[in-house]
């Protein structure tokens, strides 16, 4: 890694005089403390929303697909929205540790491990909506390839829904695995510091015997810049195949060739939106403040705004290029969703999309807290509607004018939705109370070159040498 | 300081020389008539073993208009040739003023001591873009065939095209050529200015300056270069379209881009010119070559695969012409610019040596001169390709001026910025 000299330019990642020990008990305090009212509320709330949700997806299956607000005309609509929503956001956790690893960026430490935890609940509401979506999901596991007593009868590898089963499954797994190995370390100072036998016992289970020698260190940093490695391509390919669903079709609004891109543009725009959310929550309630500092929260949403800019680029070539193309189904997919029955939808999301992430040009709107909270929430209003638009415009409308028609959600669409928002949120809060929810072994790595005390300690040297001079 | 040695200054200025004239035969050898070509054609014929079948009457029509068909794409053979190699080394030199921006506003610790390099390198835009429009004015006025749509007489018969006019008519072309060029070349002339003046001065204001500069450029480019692909290539297959295409050609010249800046360092590390430079950041800079070289790939599989795909006959011309005509360059650079770079730059002590990098590098470099070919060639020449003389010719000409203004610029200041806020950082970057 890069040597302990840091330029004087760049600013803190840890407030505050800190040692190695203080970090130990701020990470610590919220898993060994109990939760106040506050966390019971919120997390009822959610226990309610995700069994309403479970109610819904039982009601489905038991009933019919019939109980949604699908026709003939639209057979996709809020459970690939939803689906392609979720995947999205988890995209910003794999980026966050991966790339940014790869990248060097030292402000990741703070957030990657929550930003994990986020990649790895979001992908497990996703993958939730493939199945329910399904007539007959009691048959998914035909989507295996695995030997069978129909004359082996097998899948064809042709249709990128198939391709998804992989990706997805593929991504969790490897974020799973990417997350636990850098929970070790972490686990095992929980488990060194826990009093009851309880909680020894159970973090000696989840840490896995890790003692922390030097050899054990190398290849823990080995295994991390392998999977960073590894991770990249897996999340650029995930969206890109959650993209194809669409993209490989022949409808006009769907088969553009930038969507595989464009597609992982928007995922890091409303992943990094997702993880802004939650941490600025969280930085306040678990006292975290020292370590997820305004700092990082300005670099999010520059990053925010580099990719909803590279979103909105995305948009406006789409346009061009459905004019371009002479193709009047493509002019008209574009002209339906500007001027048509689902305007709004458009519009909403060109406001959300294109417009609020240009305002974090301005420094004090990017360095404010609550303006920040608030275009984050912006941000994935804008991008599930990004998603509705491309899926249910394009097929209320395309070629054959006697099929077209509306779109209406019934209950139980909105049902099965709230329930994931509300089953990621109970995974979340009971992650956030027994979880290091910062990666504490690596912010120790940084302390002495970014920490606020030991950059200003080294500055102060600095000027008295000169004036020894 | 460097001293633009002279054994560089020759090849820069030999190359130029045997560039033009490379260029001059390929004009020269050009068939002016039909009947030319007709003779050109029957000993094709003669070479193939195939036999010269004698026209009927009844034929001779749709013969004569395959002839001039045949001789529009003969003759634009050494338009393209000097076209693809000049669009090329341009946006190479485009790329590299680009990854320059990036490096700065991305406040990287590890590149300061390598902007001196880029900023040099990056001279080369300037008399790269006057060449550049000068071609795009040539195109305009009638002097050669790239671009079908300038043709009246084809846009007459062809309604296709008559509904691009309102973007595609000479005017507006040019113009949009124009804000194109002159603001890359803004940046690039203020980003030096700015950069010299803190090297002189150490007022970090001038850093700042510089700062807000280049977040400027960066979305004034990604803005740009996907609107001067679609004019500047896409537009060549007027009835093709591809959504993907200005971020696919993007990928391609970024990555030869860093490519030539490792092969500047190495030059110069070589000469023993760059003092801070160590195997890290020539291990960064292959790290940037593998992975803008993966993504290529992905950019390339993703606009290919999803016509292929879909299969819709409007758009998927463009690839099946290409594997038809195009086969073993179509394919082939997937070796160039995939599999050797991937295979090569994957060891982690590979990219720190100079040798390794430099095979993959060549690679790179020639694989996508064969991507901006394979753009270009097959709407211009169509079937009627290949690569010989004068697109190499072509070729060297520009290297050659590449050369020649680059180092001439890298060789009027001294090698290290001075007063960068991160240079320190740069100087002890150890990975």
């Amino acid at each position: 890694m890069s040597s302990h000299y840091e330029a004087p330019i760049r600013k803190p990642l840890v407030i505050g005089e800190k040692s190695y020990h203080d970090i130990t008990v701020d990470v610590a305090r919220p898993v060994e403390g109990r939760a106040n009212k506050l966390w019971w509320t919120v997390f009822t709330i959610a226990l309610v929303a995700f069994l309403w949700g479970v109610a819904s997806m039982a009601y489905t299956i038991g009933t019919g697909i019939g109980t949604w607000g699908l026709n003939k005309t639209i057979g996709w609509a809020w459970d690939i929205t939803n689906f392609v929503w979720w995947v999205g956001i988890g995209h910003a956790g794999t980026l966050i540790s991966a790339v940014l690893l790869l990248f060097r960026q030292k402000w990741r430490m703070a957030i990657n491990r929550s930003a994990e935890a986020m990649t790895i609940f979001s992908v497990v509401q996703a993958g939730l909506f493939p199945i329910i979506h399904m007539g007959r999901p009691w048959l998914a596991y035909w989507v295996l390839p695995i030997p069978n007593q129909f004359g082996s009868l097998w899948v064809n590898f042709n249709s990128p829904l198939l391709w998804d089963v992989f990706a997805i499954s593929t991504y969790l797994s490897v974020s799973l695995v990417f997350w636990w190995t850098g929970l070790l370390p972490d686990f095992a100072m929980l488990r060194d510091r826990a009093i009851t036998p309880f909680t020894k016992r159970v973090y000696s289970i989840l840490s896995f015997g890790w003692s922390g020698r030097v050899k054990d260190w190398q290849r823990f940093e080995e295994v991390s810049l392998v999977l960073a490695g590894l991770a990249t391509p897996l999340v650029l390919s995930v969206h890109t195949i959650v993209s194809f669903d669409f993209a490989t079709s022949v409808i006009p609004g769907w088969h553009t060739t930038i969507f595989p891109p464009y597609f992982v543009a928007g995922a890091v725009f409303s992943g990094f939106a997702m993880v802004n959310t939650l941490l600025i929550i969280m930085r306040k309630v678990s006292n975290l403040e020292d370590y997820i500092t305004i700092q990082h929260i300005e670099l999010m949403n520059m990053i925010c705004m580099i990719t909803g800019s590279i979103v909105g680029v995305a948009y406006i070539t789409e346009l061009w290029v459905a004019w371009y193309s002479g193709v009047e189904y493509e002019q008209y997919a574009f002209l339906n969703r500007a001027s048509g029955p689902y305007w709004w939808s458009y519009w909403l999301m060109m406001t959300c999309n294109v417009i609020s992430p240009q305002v974090m040009w301005i420094k004090k709107i990017r360095t404010n807290i609550m303006a920040s909270f608030i275009i984050s929430l912006v941000i994935n209003v804008g991008m599930w509607f990004e998603r509705f638009v491309i899926i249910v415009t394009s097929l209320h409308r395309d070629y054959l004018p006697s099929s077209w028609t509306m779109f209406q959600p019934t209950f139980v669409d909105a049902g099965i939705y709230v329930g994931t928002i509300g089953f990621f949120f109970v995974l979340f809060l009971l992650y956030s109370r027994s979880f290091p929810v910062i990666a504490q072994a690596e912010v120790k790595t940084i302390l002495k070159s970014s920490g606020e005390f030991y950059k200003k300690a080294r500055d102060n040297k600095e000027n008295h040498q000169s004036l020894n001079h | 300081m460097y001293t633009f040695s002279k054994n560089l200054k020759t090849l820069a200025i030999v190359l130029m020389a045997l560039g033009i004239i490379g260029i001059a035969y390929g004009f020269f050898n050009a068939p002016k008539t039909t009947a030319e070509v007709e003779q050109i054609l029957t000993e094709q014929a003669h070479h193939d073993g195939g036999e010269h079948h004698s026209v009927s009457e009844a034929d001779h029509d749709a013969h004569q208009k395959h002839l001039e068909h045949v001789l529009t794409q003969m003759q634009n053979k050494p338009w393209t040739a000097v076209y693809v190699a000049c669009i090329f080394v341009m946006l190479i030199s485009l790329g590299i003023l680009v990854f320059y921006a990036l490096n700065y506003a991305s406040a990287a610790g590890w590149s300061p001591v390598l902007f001196r390099v880029m900023e040099g390198l990056s001279a080369y835009l300037l008399p790269g873009s006057i060449i550049f429009f000068i071609l795009l004015l040539v195109s305009s006025f009638g002097g050669n065939h790239l671009f079908i749509w300038m043709d009246p007489a084809i846009v007459e018969h062809d309604v296709i095209i008559q509904n691009k006019t309102g973007y595609l008519n000479v005017p507006f072309f040019l113009i949009r050529a124009i804000i194109f060029l002159v603001g890359w070349n803004l940046y690039r002339v203020y980003a030096r200015k700015q950069s010299l003046k803190l090297d002189e001065t150490g007022d970090l204001s001038y850093h700042k300056k510089l700062f807000k500069a280049t977040a400027v450029f960066l979305v004034f480019f990604i803005v740009t270069e996907s609107i001067s692909s679609w004019d500047w290539i896409m537009s060549i297959d007027t009835h093709w379209y591809s959504t993907l295409f200005g971020w696919y050609v993007f990928a391609s010249f970024i990555v030869t881009a860093i490519t030539v800046i490792a092969f500047a360092t190495l030059y110069l590390k070589s000469k023993g010119y760059l003092e801070h430079v160590n195997t890290s950041h020539i291990h960064d800079l292959g790290k940037f070559m593998f992975g803008f070289s993966i993504f290529w790939t992905y950019l390339w599989f993703s606009q290919f695969m999803l016509q292929w795909y879909s299969n819709i006959p409007e758009e998927v011309t463009y690839f099946i012409f290409r594997i038809q005509e195009y086969n073993v360059p179509f394919f082939g650079m997937l070796l160039l610019n995939f599999v050797l770079p991937v295979l090569l730059l994957m060891n982690s002590d590979f990219k720190r040596l100079g040798w390794i990098i430099s095979m993959a590098g060549v690679s790179i470099v020639f694989g996508h001169y064969i991507d901006f070919y394979l753009m270009i060639s097959p709407g211009t020449v169509g079937g009627s390709w290949s690569i010989g003389i004068t697109e190499i010719a072509a070729l060297m000409f520009f290297a050659g001026l590449f050369i020649f203004a680059g180092f001439t610029s890298i060789s009027k200041v001294p090698l290290l910025v001075k007063n960068n806020p991160l240079i320190e950082e740069s100087k002890h970057f150890h990975y």
